[in-house]
């Protein structure tokens, strides 16, 4: 055999060795890391770049060249780049009505005895906890990193859910902030709704100046079209970009949120509980749904199964998470009584 | 020729040496996360025996005739401070096991006192020793994982030479040793 196989084999050898060899339990949650911290920056950069598209077809079609709308898109997207960066989670809990714990209140002096107890097992600072004042069962974790970031449940969580299942509720947000879901998540949100609000304030300003100054058009009547359709689709396709991310990191919530607690089955009783509370969460707004551990919509789409229904929902349906925690909890049972060992 | 030899050689053993320091530093930030994580549980422990008194002061107030079970109580949580202030893992570990069974009788004591249960003082004292209990029993899981997370590096090839070099001790685990306690819960069907 050539010399080259030889060395490609040893080479791809000592990967391996390397691979077993560093434990591979810590090297999965740094890569989840590197993963939200990488996707997050190329995030903020598309959409300076979406921003400065926009502004750029602007200044083409309206101002005759001059760069007014690059420089104005330029300026609000940093803008809305670091704020949502160094904002967002205040800006998320603001726009959820979210208030601080009352220590007074057993309930809630429960919950936060409950986040200080799972930050302990995840070796975790204590993240800030808050209340939503909402009747419907839902939770969300936000902020940028571990050191800066927030729990907040609604008072229907609160009342509906026993202790355990608050615990597995708290230990599936933990792990959003252990693997820097809620940076990705928060930024997401907050540039989600820039897009939207640039999206609506170009279609109005079109109107209003279209008319007047259309005259002075550098470009062609295609480009326009792109860049009109550009504008039209920017929120639509922002949303459903933000579904996409939110919906494959559940299911890895659920699992590591249920390692770290030992207990798969508190998370799938909760989740029972709340897919049994059909009732759309009303304090928690569009922008805001993919943080949440339930869609707080309350669409149909979670549920199904199918194309579309993949395309919009925010979580992958409810019953497959259940199942999936429950099979988990067979593996967790201290004793299996029947011989036939169950299949995961 | 020569050369090529000895400039192969001079890199062999740079790569070496910066993987010996990386399994040695890797050694240190374990045994630091081992420290680290038994502190916490030092920290809840101490929070547990503060909680203690005040809730047999609670109960007493209601069930006065239940004075074994009191001193049981306070007999578990002096051992316990005697081994935590020693410093022995294994001990502690054995002393906490029966603080958590005299504890256990206590609650099984109050049922019988519906008064008692429905006390605002009690509920609160409770709701903290169980919230404790829960972050004993997660730091003892973290500490547990950061030990063996450490003591497999001292003993797996090729970390095992640098470990035993520096003589790094293996870390003992903080296990249940109460023979109530290792019993499996029974399933019949």
């Amino acid at each position: 055999m050539d010399i080259r196989v030889y060395s490609l084999r040893s080479l791809r050898l000592c990967g391996e060795f390397i691979l077993i060899y560093s434990n591979q339990d810590i090297m999965n949650i740094y890569e989840q890391q590197r993963h939200n911290r990488r996707a997050t920056y190329l995030l903020m950069f598309i959409f300076i770049l979406v921003f400065c598209v926009l502004g750029f077809g602007f200044d083409q079609f309206f101002t005759g060249g001059l760069p007014i709308g690059t420089t104005v898109a330029l300026i609000i997207a940093t803008i809305s780049v670091l704020g949502s960066y160094y904002a967002g989670a205040k800006v998320v809990l603001y726009s959820t009505g979210a208030r601080a714990v009352n220590m007074s209140n057993l309930k809630e002096r429960q919950f936060h005895n409950i986040v200080e107890e799972v930050s302990i097992a995840g070796g975790l600072p204590m993240p800030k906890v808050y209340i939503v004042p909402d009747p419907d069962p839902n939770a969300f974790a936000t902020g940028r990193n571990p050191q800066h970031a927030s729990i907040a449940i609604t008072e229907g969580l609160l009342e509906k859910l026993n202790r355990d299942e608050i615990q597995g509720v708290v230990a599936h947000e933990m792990s959003h902030i252990s693997n820097y879901d809620i940076r990705l998540m928060t930024v997401i949100a907050a540039l989600v709704g820039a897009i939207v609000l640039l999206s609506d304030f170009s279609a109005r300003s079109m109107r209003y100046i279209g008319r007047s100054k259309g005259k002075g058009k550098a470009l062609g009547i295609v480009p326009f079209i792109i860049w009109l359709l550009l504008i039209i689709l920017a929120p639509i396709i922002a949303q459903i970009m933000a579904m996409a991310i939110s919906r494959k990191r559940e299911y890895l919530a659920d699992a590591t949120g249920a390692e770290l607690i030992r207990n798969p089955l508190a998370l799938a009783s909760a989740l029972e509980k709340i897919e049994q509370d059909v009732a759309a969460t009303k304090s928690i707004k569009r922008g805001v749904a993919h943080l949440c551990i339930a869609d707080p919509l309350g669409r149909s789409f979670t549920n199904k199964q199918g194309f579309i229904a993949n395309l919009f929902a925010t979580h992958p349906p409810m019953q497959e998470r259940i199942t999936r925690l429950k099979k988990m909890g067979y593996i967790y049972a201290p004793t299996i009584a029947h011989g036939s060992a169950p299949t995961v | 020729m020569l050369l090529f030899i000895i400039g192969g050689a001079i890199g062999l053993v740079a790569i070496i040496l910066l993987g010996l320091v990386i399994i040695y530093n890797g050694l240190v930030g374990l045994r630091n996360a081992v420290k680290n994580a038994w502190s916490q549980i030092d920290v809840q422990l101490k929070r547990r025996y503060d909680l203690i008194p005040n809730l047999v002061e609670t109960v007493k107030g209601y069930a006065k005739h239940e004075s074994t079970t009191f001193e049981k109580v306070t007999q578990a949580r002096s051992a316990c401070m005697q081994a935590s202030a020693a410093g022995n893992v294994g001990e502690l570990a054995k002393a906490e096991g029966f603080l958590t069974q005299a504890l256990k009788s206590l609650f099984a004591v109050v049922e019988a006192y519906p008064e008692l249960k429905a006390n605002q003082n009690f509920l609160a004292l409770q709701e903290e020793l169980t919230s404790t209990e829960n972050k004993i029993s997660f730091a003892r899981q973290f500490y547990n994982d950061n030990t063996m997370r450490f003591n497999n590096k001292i003993q797996m090839f090729p970390s095992n030479i640098v470990a035993g070099v520096f003589a790094f001790k293996i870390a003992e685990f903080f296990e249940i040793t109460t023979a109530e306690e290792r019993v499996a819960p029974k399933v019949q069907f």
